[in-house]
């Protein structure tokens, strides 16, 4: 439940163009026709008692608390369960009412614990809500009887305790779990008194298939499923909206409060791109913020061997810019550069790329989407006209046929999979395109229907082998391509994709698929309703990344699947902020809005602002300023948020790079990966400690709001601000909504977001201009932002990253629901119970073939490094490919990944990488280094307290 | 700067645009994808290497569209550093 108190209407909106009025207590109300009694009386204001009821949930009728009269009709029928209808009068209170109310009162309370005084929830108790409200003043049964009074609590989950005492089997649980979360881990085990609520079969929380996501925690009305976090602290006073700074989805969530201190993330209701769910990061994983790694003085050194320096701001901030300066003076004007990620706001990101274009007077400036999806960026800018996303998250609601390609939204966006699993237990249909059998091929009332699992590295041949089949058989949407695209790329792309080396039966021998699936898979597609496209980094992180974007394009173009709800192409963008670290400039080639630094107006623009002229060539993308730095031409870096130490691949090869630099300057929370390659640290301030915007996947900019102040002192864009003016570049911002102006006034696709209106709306979704004035859910309607879409040609070419007898195996690399990327965050909380390591999955023939046992360490080898991992043994992926994640920085997962990248944008080839595995007896010489050096630089960090 | 590197990126550059059946479009195509992506280091880097070692290792279609647009690519003189 939520301690700040917000209306619960009882039972879901319901949406009909139809009408229905009715009285309630004499008082008429309207609503759509299909909502309930109960919601229609809270609509008018009137409240009635319910416990098992709430509007996140589909009535229940158990508690028989809201029980009502209804002119003309016998009984007393529960409201939450009754629809309404024309002309009905209903009594919401009668004597007879009030009896049969606190007769159900009384036996609720002869098996609960009386001990409102001391318990979690008083004060915010629905429970004793309705105890009040009934006017329950005595017991008749006593208290004496059989009672689930001495249940024992389950406190194995770390962030919440389940405490079946105060259970009043509403089943409130049972149905978030099933309906809101979809992993139907929480079942009723019994029947009668007997009944109680059982977490997979009677067992704890934690053994159970419960993914933590507190929808239950949220969904109990009593202190039954309570925070730990409540019990230790009591209830917040205050909450504020902000945005999560977990994953792509950007859930909106209420900060509670007690001071300064965050007691709670609650998922907020009207959140329009969560709806009021949360996932195990957002909802709890939220600690790190006070950690007691967090570094809060800034510091210095000149040598990364040296012991760090705590200095002041000035002190800091005035090294690093004259640092800068001095080899931009020694090594020429392209020496320094910055590189930003999703951890700052837009305001920040945008400020960044002010300060390497206006003082350090280059195009020098990358991001974290470098590593991710910089494919889509180039691949939707060259077909559709925008690099971004076509759809909102709500558009699923309208589709009819989902493919997921290369993502795994059950663990990358797992908030958003709820929702997809919901429109899957609906009735859509499910394709899924991945090497390995996600959670979604099958869980719990969702099954695909076709499961194509490809050879890593052969998405290209897919997509074209689909694209055959359609144009083939006839299946293209002709009316629309000739409405809405270019005709003779589409003619072109015709004759392309219909040669038969693009026949399924010709790539089966390339993918491993079966022709048929492919064909059957191709139809449901072209021929189902409405299909959408979801794909993640399982497309972008390849060579031919860009290319394989540029295929879904054209496949959704000619089968008519945009420019609707209910269709689209929809990248999965994996962070809080990478849409918006794209959308503000962030690239060594484009301006904020995604204008190449070659266009002249463009450029003319930005030097009116700015009031300097600004560099017409483009920059370094970060794995060029690796090679300009192990070739000496680059030697001065900013970073802020991004731990490219651990998160870019061949990690050898980028702490070289590192280590080639003079001067390296950490913006962050903690001393990570790249930090012990720094020379001056600045403490970075969390998302709870600063005010700005993050854009999420479906291009939604929602408010980030400051709950506390930065325990470094300084929020993020105020250190930025600082080394600007150092640097002899003024800016002269007192607040982000300052920087918003500006970058609306510059952007056009931003050209009408304020923060008086994202406070209005709630957030935003670009393009927001006078032709979108609140914003724009669904892309593409009438025309693409290009004028006509553009089919492109693509060709596949096999990787050149190829298995051969040395490195059998392709490894692929992914994320897992409670870590998240590089783990800077997610280590220090209690997440690390579900996942304190990164393992290796192999199959079980190529563990027997090895002599490999589960839990067994094991070497991983490619042609770019060692490293050593615990194997665990599973059928998930198929023989021949091996899987790990990259969470934890002693791994070395990125030791052993390669150079190799999409040849548009250089976004490393994560998931292509030949390896051998086999049995080992102690860590690699990698990991051998890794941590002494580990150990020599928390040392000197150590000292840092002692000068 | 790794020239061999340079040349392994060009030469995917170029197995895209050589699809197109265009041939004087896809070479410009490609030579347009170095001048808009390609740090002016890269490109003089890349293009000395071109000249010292003749296009030893870069495909022929990539060698085709580089010295068809070599002024293009030919990066001009660095600035000096901000004051």
């Amino acid at each position: 439940m939520a301690a700040i108190p917000d209306t619960d209407y009882g039972t879901p909106a319901r949406a009909s163009e139809r009408s229905v009025t009715l009285t309630v207590d004499g008082m008429p109300v309207s609503v759509p026709e299909g909502t309930s009694v109960l919601r229609a009386a809270a609509e008018a204001g009137v409240t009635i008692p319910k416990l098992c009821a709430t509007d996140s949930l589909e009535a229940f009728g158990s508690c028989r608390l809201c029980l009502v009269e209804i002119e003309g009709r016998r009984g007393y029928p529960a409201s939450c369960t009754t629809p309404v209808e024309p002309g009905m009068q209903v009594r919401t209170q009668s004597p007879k009412l009030a009896d049969l109310r606190r007769g159900v009162m009384e036996l609720y309370i002869s098996d609960h614990p009386l001990d409102c005084l001391t318990c979690s929830a008083n004060g915010d108790c629905e429970l004793q809500d309705m105890a009040g409200a009934v006017g329950l003043r005595e017991v008749r049964y006593g208290f004496d009887g059989k009672n689930h009074l001495a249940s024992p609590k389950d406190t194995s989950n770390p962030y919440f305790t389940f405490d079946p005492s105060k259970c009043i089997v509403c089943s409130r649980c049972v149905r978030a779990c099933e309906e809101v979360q979809g992993t139907f881990a929480l079942t009723i085990d019994g029947r009668g008194f007997d009944s109680v609520v059982s977490p997979g079969q009677l067992q704890a929380f934690m053994e159970s298939e419960c993914v933590s996501c507190g929808a239950c925690v949220q969904a109990c009305p009593t202190a039954t499923l309570m925070d730990n976090s409540v019990i230790a602290h009591g209830t917040p006073d205050r909450s504020v909206i902000t945005t999560c700074a977990y994953c792509g989805v950007g859930c909106a969530f209420e900060a509670e409060v007690k001071g300064s201190q965050v007691v709670r993330m609650t998922p907020y209701k009207n959140g329009q791109a969560n709806h009021g769910h949360s996932c195990v990061k957002g909802r709890f994983a939220w600690g790190y913020a006070t950690h007691k790694d967090r570094i809060t003085t800034p510091m210095i050194r000149e040598k990364i061997t040296d012991p760090w320096r705590e200095v002041t701001w000035d002190e800091a901030i005035g090294y690093a810019a004259r640092e800068f300066q001095r080899i931009q003076r020694q090594y020429g004007r392209g020496a320094v550069g910055a590189i930003s990620s999703s951890r700052c706001t837009n305001e920040e990101t945008y400020l960044m790329q002010k300060l390497v274009r206006a003082a350090f007077r280059n195009n020098n400036i990358d991001t974290c989407a470098r590593v991710c999806h910089s494919p889509t960026g180039f691949g939707l800018k060259q077909t559709l006209g925008e690099s971004a996303g076509t759809q909102d998250f709500d558009s699923i609601d309208q589709t009819d046929v989902i493919v997921v390609i290369g993502a795994n939204p059950t663990d990358g966006h797992p908030v958003f999979a709820s929702h997809m699993k919901r429109r899957l237990r609906a009735g859509a249909k499910l394709i899924v395109v991945d090497p390995r059998r996600i959670d979604l091929v099958r869980s719990p009332h969702v099954e695909a229907q076709y499961h194509l699992k490809l050879r890593p590295g052969t998405n290209v041949a897919i997509i074209n082998a689909l694209a055959h089949v359609v144009v083939t058989e006839g299946l293209s949407d002709d009316a629309f391509v000739r409405a809405r695209c270019e005709i003779e790329s589409y003619e072109q792309w015709k004759a392309f994709v219909s040669r038969p080396e693009h026949a399924p039966e010709a790539t089966e021998a390339i993918t491993g698929v079966p022709s048929a699936d492919v064909r059957a898979a191709a139809r449901l597609y072209a021929t189902g309703g409405n299909a959408a496209i979801y794909y993640g980094l399982g497309v972008t992180e390849h060579s031919q990344g860009s290319t394989m974007v540029m295929g879904i394009a054209n496949l959704a173009m000619a089968t008519g699947n945009l420019g609707r709800d209910g269709v689209g192409v929809n990248p999965l963008r994996g962070q809080n902020n990478v849409q918006g670290s794209c959308d503000m400039g962030s690239f060594p080639h484009e301006f904020p809005g995604y204008r190449h630094v070659l266009d002249d107006p463009t450029r003319a623009l930005f030097e009116a602002t700015y009031g300097v002229p600004l560099d017409a060539e483009p920059g370094l993308r970060i794995p060029n300023m690796f090679e300009a730095s192990l070739d000496g031409s680059f030697k001065g870096l900013y970073l802020e948020g991004e731990d490219i130490a651990q998160s870019d691949p061949n990690t050898q090869h980028v702490t070289a790079a590192l280590q080639a630099m003079e001067c390296i300057v950490v913006q962050d929370l903690f001393l990570n990966e790249t930090a012990k390659f720094a020379h001056v640290f600045l403490p970075g301030s969390s998302f709870l400690e600063k005010n700005g915007t993050f854009t999420n996947a479906e291009r939604r900019i929602s408010p980030v709001r400051k709950v506390m102040e930065p325990l470094g002192g300084k929020e993020d864009w105020e250190i930025t601000v600082a080394l600007s003016n150092a640097l002899g570049y003024p800016m002269r911002y007192t607040h982000p909504s300052e920087i918003m102006d500006e970058i609306a006034q510059l952007t056009p696709t931003f050209a009408g977001v304020s923060y008086e209106k994202l406070d209005r709306l709630g957030s935003i979704q670009w393009p927001c201009n006078d032709a979108a004035p609140v914003g724009t859910p669904v892309m593409h309607r009438e025309t693409f932002v290009r004028g006509k879409g553009k089919f492109l040609l693509t060709e596949y070419v096999a990787t050149e990253e190829k298995v051969n007898r040395r490195y059998p195996l392709l490894l692929t690399t992914g994320r897992i629901l409670s870590q998240y990327n590089v783990g800077a965050q997610t280590r220090r909380t209690a997440n690390v119970e579900w996942h304190d390591e990164d393992r290796l999955e192999i199959h079980p023939h190529d563990a027997e073939e090895r002599g490999i046992n589960d839990g067994d360490w094991v070497g991983v080898v490619s042609r770019a490094g060692e490293t050593t991992l615990r194997a665990h043994i599973t059928e998930r992926v198929q023989p021949g490919v091996v899987y790990t994640t990259f969470h934890h920085p002693e791994s070395g997962a990125n030791v052993i990944t390669t150079e190799n990248s999409d040849w548009a944008t250089n976004c490393p080839e994560y998931k292509v990488t030949a390896v051998q595995v086999m049995p080992v007896f102690s860590a690699s010489e990698w990991q051998a280094r890794h941590k002494r050096f580990t150990e020599q630089q928390l040392t000197l960090l150590d000292d840092r307290r002692r000068l | 700067m790794n020239v061999e590197h340079l040349f392994t990126m060009a030469n995917q550059i170029g197995r895209f645009y050589e699809a197109y059946p265009n041939r004087g479009e896809a070479l410009q195509s490609a030579a347009m994808h170095l001048r808009r992506f390609w740090d002016p280091r890269m490109r003089l880097a890349f293009l000395q290497y071109l000249d010292t070692s003749g296009g030893e290792g870069l495909d022929a279609f990539m060698v085709e569209a580089v010295q068809a647009h070599r002024n293009e690519l030919t990066p001009a003189a660095r600035p000096a550093p901000p004051d």
